[in-house]
């Protein structure tokens, strides 16, 4: 397993693309820390930055990838591994790397720039949401036969937890005003993980307001702990469920 | 003849002995309780209590005496009465601690109680667990100084820490009030001063005044209260440099204005509260150079107050710049800087070139569905704000800082 994501890992190095990336993200929080003193400012920047790239190249990057190294797949399972140590491999092997571009090109500027609660969590929920997408990306290639289909497949997803999500909540919330929502609000929210990043980073840089709202609910969750705890349980699940599903889908699948 | 002169000496002696003459009480001395001491002192005597603990079941100080607690004696109501009760003018009570008063419905029982009097002061006292903390009624000319006071931290049986009610030319400086309901309460009480105190913890409010005109409260430190300070029906009130921070909660605030015109606010910081300065019905408001950081909604300016202005106050870190419920007219933003301006200044002036609408889409979006606070942040809120501020339909179109400034202003 850990061989495989070594080849992997090697491979994508010499590819240059996700150095690309590494830069673009580095470039992207050295300009956003370096134009403006007002640190707590930059971190806001930074945040849509995550919330928008981060997934994008994710979830398409790792599907290309996969497509790409059919191939390698198909000779991996003519050999004596099981298909979950192959599925796994891959998982660790491209996960890692696009981990590692995060982590150079976002979380070492943000440790030297920004270091603080906020920078920590941004830091945190930036690296869980980075796996939740490459995780999606492996549930749809293994879905899909075909490349095309599968890289449609990926931008749909994104394109849905990004921007459509919170336009449904929003009108969800508009057409159901009437009903006490704080329960509800709370279990959409972990229906998507860019959410549930958002809201992590929200409780250290919106604490002020989100203290405002008169439901009991809203302050008992987000002024202890349980909040934090949440959102990173949740985080998780949405690398692991997703994990799962391909999992299944390509043990069983006629290659 | 000799022996004559001496008398002659003593007789002309005679007052100045009398005037001042020291009364020392201490445990279990001929001496031992403050009453007593009271009921033997003349008019300019001065009054020394040692260290001890006195059970003081409402002592009334009628005379103009100087009472001096020397380290600290411990005056205690046991929770039968009020502790000291001044009714003379011209004491001074200094250096005790006052505690255990009784809590009450029907009437308003506190540590050390001044009433119908004038040029009294109270200093470097402690007072713990009373109901009402120093309590002036009908009053002139009384200082109040460097005082300690913690209640009960009782929801139902708390009263105020220093209450005042009709009076005049009173000065409250160097305090520190905690667990009472309201640290300072002003009702009917005029042309005062507060400076320098710290109010902190408390149950409802940091500091409130009710149809008290004319006073100032500069400097003063309002932390984690109910709320920091309430102004209610009330005109003319200076309040200058004071700082507002961690006031967090549902309808909780850093500065609550209700029904009251020409205030003066400048200087002050508001640091992390839910709300910094919440305005209903108010009228010729001037609010300048305060520095609004991290708090969740900067200003929430209500439509019924109007002619209020904003000037040269610095927008930091904010959630929200400000909200309205309606239709906000005729109250004035200028020069102001706001950390989400994205305008230009080609003729670096120092002043944006485009007006800076501080109400966003998004807050007037959670004004009529406060549920919405989650999406905060989001892709989607973020395009519509912007949609909004190309193209203003939804906020208000009179609210605007037609000269942002590109820096903000430094104290």
């Amino acid at each position: 397993m850990l061989k495989i994501a070594k080849y992997i890992v090697l491979d994508i190095v010499r590819s240059k693309v996700l150095i690309a990336y590494t830069l673009l993200l580095l470039a992207i929080s050295l300009a956003i820390f370096m134009a403006d003193a007002d640190v707590t400012k930059g971190l806001v920047s930074i945040t849509t930055v995550i919330m928008i790239i981060v997934p994008l190249v994710s979830i398409v990057y790792a599907t290309t990838y996969y497509f790409n190294a059919a191939e390698f797949t198909e000779l991996l399972v003519s050999q004596p591994i099981s298909r979950k140590n192959i599925l796994m491999g891959k998982f660790i092997g491209i996960g890692s790397s696009v981990l590692v571009a995060f982590v150079i090109g976002i979380c070492i500027p943000v440790v030297i720039f920004a270091f603080s609660a906020t920078g920590l969590t941004l830091m945190i929920s930036g690296c869980l949401l980075t796996l939740s997408f490459v995780s999606l990306a492996f549930l749809t290639s293994t879905l899909t036969r075909d490349k095309a289909k599968g890289i449609g497949l990926a931008l749909m997803l994104w394109f849905y937890f990004s921007i459509l999500f919170d336009g449904l909540v929003l009108l969800f919330l508009y057409s159901f005003a009437d009903y006490p929502l704080e329960k509800a609000m709370i279990v959409l929210a972990a229906l998507n993980p860019i959410d549930l990043a958002r809201i992590l980073i929200l409780l250290q840089l919106d604490i002020s307001a989100l203290m405002g709202y008169t439901g009991a609910l809203y302050q008992q969750f987000f002024g202890s702990g349980a909040g934090v705890a949440f959102s990173l349980g949740m985080q998780a699940l949405w690398i692991g469920v997703p994990l799962l599903l391909a999992l299944r889908v390509f043990k069983k699948k006629d290659l | 003849m000799r022996a004559l002169s001496l008398k002659i000496c003593l007789l002309l002696l005679m007052p100045a002995i009398v005037r001042a003459r020291t009364i020392n009480v201490a445990p279990h001395t001929a001496v031992a309780s403050l009453k007593q001491a009271v009921g033997q002192a003349r008019n300019g005597d001065t009054i020394i209590v040692g260290q001890g603990t006195y059970i003081s079941a409402n002592t009334i100080i009628d005379k103009a005496l100087t009472v001096l607690g020397r380290n600290r004696p411990v005056l205690d109501a046991r929770y039968q009465d009020e502790v000291v009760t001044i009714t003379s003018n011209n004491v001074t009570f200094d250096g005790f601690v006052v505690r255990n008063s009784k809590t009450g419905s029907m009437r308003d029982f506190a540590g050390i109680r001044l009433s119908k009097v004038q040029n009294v002061t109270v200093s470097n006292n402690t007072l713990l667990n009373n109901f009402f903390g120093i309590y002036l009624s009908d009053c002139d000319y009384i200082r109040v100084l460097n005082n300690h006071l913690s209640g009960s931290n009782d929801l139902e049986n708390s009263g105020n820490g220093i209450h005042l009610w009709k009076c005049k030319y009173v000065l409250i400086s160097g305090n520190y009030v905690t667990r009472h309901r309201d640290g300072i309460y002003f009702e009917f009480a005029k042309k005062s001063t507060i400076e320098n105190n710290l109010s902190e913890k408390n149950i409802r409010y940091g500091l409130h005044f009710m149809f008290s005109d004319d006073d100032t409260y500069i400097r003063n430190t309002f932390r984690n209260n109910g709320s920091g300070v309430a102004v209610m029906y009330t005109r003319r009130i200076k309040m200058l440099h004071n700082t507002f921070t961690r006031n967090w909660g549902g309808s909780i605030y850093g500065l609550l204005l209700k029904e009251i015109s020409d205030a003066q606010i400048e200087g002050n910081q508001f640091t992390r509260n839910t709300t910094a300065i919440y305005m209903e019905n108010t009228e010729r408001i001037t609010v300048t150079k305060n520095d609004f950081n991290a708090n969740g909604w900067a200003i929430r300016v209500l439509a019924s107050c109007y002619d209020d202005h904003f000037t040269n106050n610095n927008f930091e870190g904010n959630s929200f710049d400000a909200t309205t419920n309606g239709s906000l007219k005729e109250n004035y933003f200028s020069n102001n800087y706001w950390d989400k301006y994205e305008g230009y200044d080609l003729n670096k002036d120092g002043i944006g070139d485009v007006p800076y609408r501080p109400i966003s889409l998004y807050a007037q979006v959670i004004e009529q569905n406060p549920q919405s606070v989650m999406l905060m942040r989001s892709f989607i809120v973020n395009l519509m704000d912007k949609v909004e501020r190309a193209v203003p339909s939804v906020t208000p179109e009179t609210v605007k800082d037609d000269k942002p400034m590109m820096k903000p202003w430094k104290r």
